[in-house]
């Protein structure tokens, strides 16, 4: 089983992401449970959402405690809530900001975690024209985690979004796809 | 058809393809997505007939449903919490009347304090309202006991409550094999009221009954609940047969076979529980698991039956009876009259605290020993209690409870996020 769990804050999409990555996960024929932290819903705070890929049934209804994988929508989180807790050791993290691990203070998590910073907001920005950066952040973590195929990410989001938005937030997930390969390739070389 | 969707959604979508004529719609967190799907589906003209009305309360739902079904129709609509409350008085009148309603529950804690979250509270508060209560253990189930719900409620007459547990099935996002328009019209029939308020052949429904006949009604009630004890195991083999899968019927045996220690649950936990009785089975430890689905009629002879090997039986409840302890173990413990067989209770999940496998491993491992306490409450915080508690001795202005113990737990009254 592959847990992912999502930070972000009420209004960022962190709900949907969760959704759209179980979506993906289930048009390649995998088993895979969202749900959120069943907070009331308040724009702008803290908000957690749980997403699990498996090849057979998910029973297991408890909060995601130990996840293989973060998606931080939101870097200001980091001062707020333990993002990090229970994260497996070579665990994956993907943080959406325009600054570099070592800016936010994170250096000491590069060499124990499989990390990425991805500008996400300003992808959605140019693509979407809104800050929204979930689809975005989902284009990215296709290509980190080398769990989901790009194409069953853009397919979710179509199913999530129709017309302009979906093709936006398409688009969006695609140059991020590109840019976290990018990232990748560099770090590699 | 497999499709991956919010468990609101796919019941919307199953309740759709039993062609209700008449929906009643009020909303309340967390059931509110399921309406707002029915809503869009009958907009959208695919379910038709059917009326969709918007009302004022869950009390004129409740009654909407009630003049629906009387004058005929199938009648559909779904609540939560202090909705369900606030409708006590006429599901009374609906199940006295013997008409077949079906609602759906997206199960929440009852205030006060007040609290959004998942726990059995609302549905256990109207057990004996004369309804028939279904618990769904995941959305998949959920789904096909709609279905099942419709052909129970008009084979018997009785309303059918689906009780599945809000946001941690309404709000997930799982895999559902969706039936198709032409199985669900196999199995369920054109509804065929036993009784109607048609103008052509005019009759009163509701008399006034005094002394001299409300016993032979009520008993009649309670005859009716018994024979769907009888009925409901069929219609869950005749819905395996049409539909391929397991879903319904009375309870749900889970590695029973030699288990010495068996735990019985309700609903969507009994995914986690399995997982745990997975993990401690592999370490050589008997332990099964006894869901269950039908929880009224309460199915006396089953659970009897399937317990018949157990040592020892650990009943884990998200429902509380003050002054009591659990409600479904004072259930587990009749049907267990006449044998020496401890009977823990295990309080678990109130108002949406996650119940983990570790927290539930623990509670197993006690009872297996027998050091667990007959009442145990699932991680409860007793310093923050017990703090509190010192503070009622020594203050007689010591405040609201519910605001003490937030402070106890470092979070304002408004810091729950």
């Amino acid at each position: 089983m592959f847990q992912i769990r999502i930070h972000g804050r009420g209004g960022q999409g962190v709900v949907t992401a969760a959704e759209m990555l179980s979506v993906a996960a289930f048009l390649e024929g995998k088993h895979a449970q969202a749900f959120p932290s069943f907070g009331s819903e308040r724009t702008g705070a803290p908000v957690v959402a749980f997403c699990r890929i498996d090849d057979k049934e998910i029973r297991l209804r408890e909060p995601i405690m130990q996840p293989d994988a973060l998606i931080i929508q939101d870097p200001t989180l980091l001062h707020q809530v333990d993002v990090f807790a229970g994260l497996a050791p070579g665990g994956t993290v993907l943080i959406n900001t325009a600054r570099s691990f070592a800016d936010l203070g994170l250096q000491d998590f590069i060499e124990k975690f499989k990390v990425c910073a991805l500008p996400a907001t300003e992808l959605a920005l140019k693509h979407v024209g809104r800050p929204l950066p979930n689809a975005a952040l989902l284009g990215g973590f296709s290509a980190l985690s080398g769990r989901l195929a790009l194409g069953s990410v853009k397919a979710a989001i179509r199913e999530k979004f129709s017309g302009k938005v979906g093709e936006g937030n398409v688009a969006a997930a695609g140059a991020a796809h590109e840019y976290v390969l990018k990232e990748l390739h560099a770090e590699a070389a | 058809m497999l499709k991956q969707l919010e468990g609101s959604h796919a019941v919307a979508e199953a309740v759709a393809l039993c062609r209700p004529e008449v929906i009643c719609a009020y909303p309340i967190s967390p059931q509110t997505h399921i309406v707002e799907g029915l809503g869009e589906i009958v907009k959208s003209g695919a379910l038709s007939p059917c009326e969709f009305i918007n009302v004022e309360s869950e009390f004129a739902a409740m009654s909407v449903a009630i003049g629906a079904s009387a004058a005929g129709a199938r009648a559909y609509t779904a609540t939560a919490s202090q909705g369900l409350l606030f409708m006590a008085e006429a599901l009374f009148n609906a199940s006295g009347l013997g008409l077949p309603i079906v609602m759906t529950v997206a199960n929440r804690a009852i205030g006060a304090p007040i609290n959004i979250w998942n726990d059995h509270t609302d549905s256990m508060s109207q057990r004996d309202c004369g309804w028939i209560q279904l618990f769904a253990e995941t959305n998949q189930e959920a789904l096909d006991l709609h279905i099942q719900a419709f052909r129970l409620a008009e084979e018997l007459s009785l309303p059918v409550m689906v009780c599945m547990d809000g946001f941690i099935l309404t709000h997930a996002y799982e895999r559902v094999d969706m039936p198709s328009q032409q199985q669900v019209d196999a199995y369920l029939p054109k509804f065929n009221p036993r009784q109607i308020l048609d103008p052509a052949e005019p009759v009163s429904i509701g008399a006034m009954v005094g002394p001299e006949a409300f016993t032979e009604v009520r008993y009649l009630a309670h005859v009716k609940q018994m024979q769907a004890l009888e009925l409901i195991p069929g219609w869950a083999a005749e819905f395996r047969r049409a539909f391929g899968r397991n879903a319904g019927g009375l309870v749900h045996p889970y590695a029973i076979e030699d288990a010495e220690t068996v735990v019985v649950a309700l609903g969507s936990v009994l995914g986690t529980v399995k997982d745990t009785v997975d993990e401690m089975r592999a370490q050589g430890v008997k332990i099964g698991v006894l869901g269950v689905t039908c929880f009224r009629p309460w199915p006396h002879m089953a659970v009897r039956t399937m317990l018949g090997g157990a040592k020892r039986v650990v009943v884990l409840e998200k429902s509380l009876a003050v002054g009591v302890g659990g409600i479904v173990s004072t259930n587990v413990r009749t049907a267990l009259t006449g044998r020496a067989v401890p009977v823990y209770d295990v309080i678990a999940g109130l108002g949406g605290r996650a119940i983990t496998k570790a927290s539930l491993a623990r509670a197993f491992a006690l009872a297996m020993n027998d050091q667990l306490d007959l009442t145990t409450f699932l991680d409860l915080e007793r310093g923050v209690v017990e703090r509190v508690l010192a503070r009622e001795r020594e203050v007689r202005r010591s405040g609201p409870i519910a605001e003490n113990i937030l402070r106890e737990v470092g979070m304002g009254a408004a810091g729950t996020g």
